[in-house]
């Protein structure tokens, strides 16, 4: 491939500008949400906005974080989403394991059936989970926003998983067995190790599910304010008429960090994992 | 698959060797199945069931004993305008978010091909930044961006203080802006780790023999790429026709006088903005056949490509 750019040598010094001006243009809106956030309340009400700020001010964030426990928020946040991933991702491992470590019956319609589980739409289901969490006690706990996204995450999780159990090549699994090793012991401390790069590309998926989540929390935390998630809380600040957008871009930047920390982190096993995944 | 002459019954309890007995895959699949019938298959069957029942605010409250009712639910609904004009704007909605998102998506995954590593590495995490932001903060940002009085597009365009989410379309396009925003990312990754698992020969060879970008594109990546454009494709539609969040943010939960709602999202305001839990889970099974229609015209293109499961 790099001989075919070179025969072209000013077309890809095109590609390359708009490839830059195009990354650019996507990353600004976030370059706006940050830069919004640290400036003065008189800036942002300024007719016209100037691209940088010549004095930053963390008076947002302090707002922020004075008012309806934001802090609380926050963490409610980070125990629903590491929640959901890691169970989801042991679940997903042990199921991935079945279908494509053994044979039995039922194997394919199990396949196709977590297949045809992936488009169920999650939020055409909120009225029944809503009774369901109502019955069980479970409404204005955390608990009704991680059970169902442990449920909605596992079928992607799953189908995604299977390439990478696959790749295991099953001599090792043979060698195992006549090592002596236990089941268990092969499962956990041969395959899982393998499969962790797997894991992790798909745990990115359902950690931003349970983070971003909003239509559960909006219609599962209805009275308990202590037990709402960050998206809740963003909204307190926006109120259609007379929005604080200083306010919203700040609890917008302290709720999009964490995300974007945690995809910086895996983004080589996330790009590797996709393609391991869709070749499959 | 030498493991089959092991597959015993027998000596369960005796031996601890017989690492593949045949309850061991139903073992290891056991939480998945709990989990997934608790939380899945139970409240789809639950779906069904309210929406034959005459089921509002009273019954819930235990005022009123809950009324079987047929298909009453659905036959209101059908008779409803706004009900085929939310639908028709869903499905339209939709559908440009999907073409919109797969044209921009694969445009850049074949540029990420043509250019060194450091704009490469550039676009890549712009792409990230976008996919990595959360749908709710997504939208107050894209909101604030074409903000009549404060945000900066409106200035650079010099438009004054047109409001963007007024207009029924403008609403649209500003929605489908933001959700294209953050779901080209997925499609853009996807394809170019396609794209660079076809071998570069048959690229080379193809430039070599005097074969244009486009031609290239269409005529040597496409059909190699068709498994994957299948999988994008079919997960852009399902995340499209459900869009959510970005709606019941960006038009403050459908728009003036509902003139932006979706399924979704009208869905939503029946049940618990106005109670009607029967009607609602009417819309949701409405959306469910429809999705589930779609899956069974991916899962025909799986086969037809002989795709082992």
């Amino acid at each position: 491939m790099r001989s075919v750019s070179f025969v072209r040598r000013p077309w890809r010094l095109l590609a390359e500008a708009s490839a830059l001006l195009i990354a650019a243009a996507v990353v600004f809106p976030l370059y706006w949400m940050v830069l919004s956030a640290f400036r003065p309340a008189g800036e942002i009400e300024s007719s016209t906005p100037r691209p940088w700020t010549s004095s930053p001010s963390l008076d947002s964030f302090r707002r922020v974080f004075e008012q309806n426990e934001f802090g609380r928020y926050f963490l409610n946040s980070l125990v629903v989403a590491c929640t959901v991933v890691i169970a989801s991702a042991l679940i997903a491992f042990l199921a991935a394991t079945a279908v494509t470590r053994f044979r039995f019956r039922f194997r394919t319609t199990l396949l196709i059936m977590f297949l045809v589980a992936q488009t169920v739409p999650v939020e055409a289901l909120t009225i029944p989970l809503f009774f369901l969490m109502r019955d069980f006690g479970q409404l204005n706990t955390l608990g009704s926003l991680i059970l169902p996204h442990i449920a909605f995450s596992l079928p992607f999780a799953i189908w995604m998983l299977r390439g990478f159990v696959k790749a295991v090549p099953e001599a090792l699994e043979e060698a195992a067995y006549m090592d002596g090793a236990s089941r268990s012991r092969f499962l956990w401390q041969i395959l899982f190790p393998l499969v962790f790069p797997g894991l992790v590309a798909t745990s990115v998926f359902s950690f931003i599910s349970a983070w971003n989540d909003f239509l559960f929390a909006k219609s599962f935390i209805i009275s308990d304010t202590s037990q709402s998630t960050l998206p809740m809380a963003l909204l307190v600040f926006y109120k259609p008429d007379e929005p604080d957008w200083g306010g919203v871009m700040a609890a917008s930047t302290v709720m999009t960090i964490p995300v974007l920390i945690f995809f910086v982190l895996v983004q080589r096993r996330l790009v590797s994992g996709l393609g391991g995944a869709v070749k499959d | 698959m030498t493991a089959h002459g092991r597959m015993t019954a027998h000596g369960r309890m005796t031996a601890p060797r017989p690492w593949r007995r045949r309850s061991t895959p139903w073992l290891y699949l056991a939480p998945a199945l709990v989990v997934l019938g608790g939380l899945l298959v139970h409240p789809i069957y639950q779906l069904g069931l309210i929406s034959l029942f005459q089921y509002t605010q009273a019954q819930v409250s235990g005022g009123e004993p809950t009324t079987f009712q047929g298909l009453g639910n659905y036959t209101e609904l059908f008779a409803d305008d706004q009900f085929w004009q939310v639908l028709l704007a869903t499905v339209v909605f939709a559908a440009a978010c999907v073409v919109s998102t797969l044209a921009v998506g694969c445009a850049l995954a074949v540029l990420l091909t043509r250019v060194r590593a450091v704009p490469r590495l550039a676009l890549m995490l712009a792409a990230l930044g976008a996919w990595a932001t959360p749908a709710v903060t997504g939208s107050t940002v894209w909101l604030f961006l074409f903000d009549p009085d404060f945000g900066p597009v409106n200035r650079v365009l010099g438009i004054g203080d047109h409001s963007w989410t007024y207009g029924r379309f403008s609403a649209f396009f500003l929605v489908l802006l933001e959700v294209v925003w953050c779901s080209f990312p997925f499609v853009m990754v996807t394809v170019y780790a396609g794209i660079r698992a076809v071998p570069a020969e048959v690229l080379e060879a193809a430039a070599l023999d005097g074969a244009s970008q486009w031609r290239i594109w269409r005529s040597v990546l496409a059909p190699m790429l068709r498994p994957i454009l299948v999988v994008v494709t079919i997960q852009s539609v399902i995340w499209d026709f459900k869009v959510f969040t970005q709606i019941y943010v960006m038009t403050n939960g459908g728009g003036i006088a509902g003139q932006n709602l979706v399924l979704n999202v009208y869905a939503y305001q029946k049940a618990f903005a106005s109670s009607q839990y029967g009607l609602g889970s009417a819309i949701g099974v409405v959306m469910l056949l429809i999705l589930l229609a779609v899956t069974l015209v991916y899962l025909r293109l799986l086969r037809r490509q002989g795709a082992q499961l």
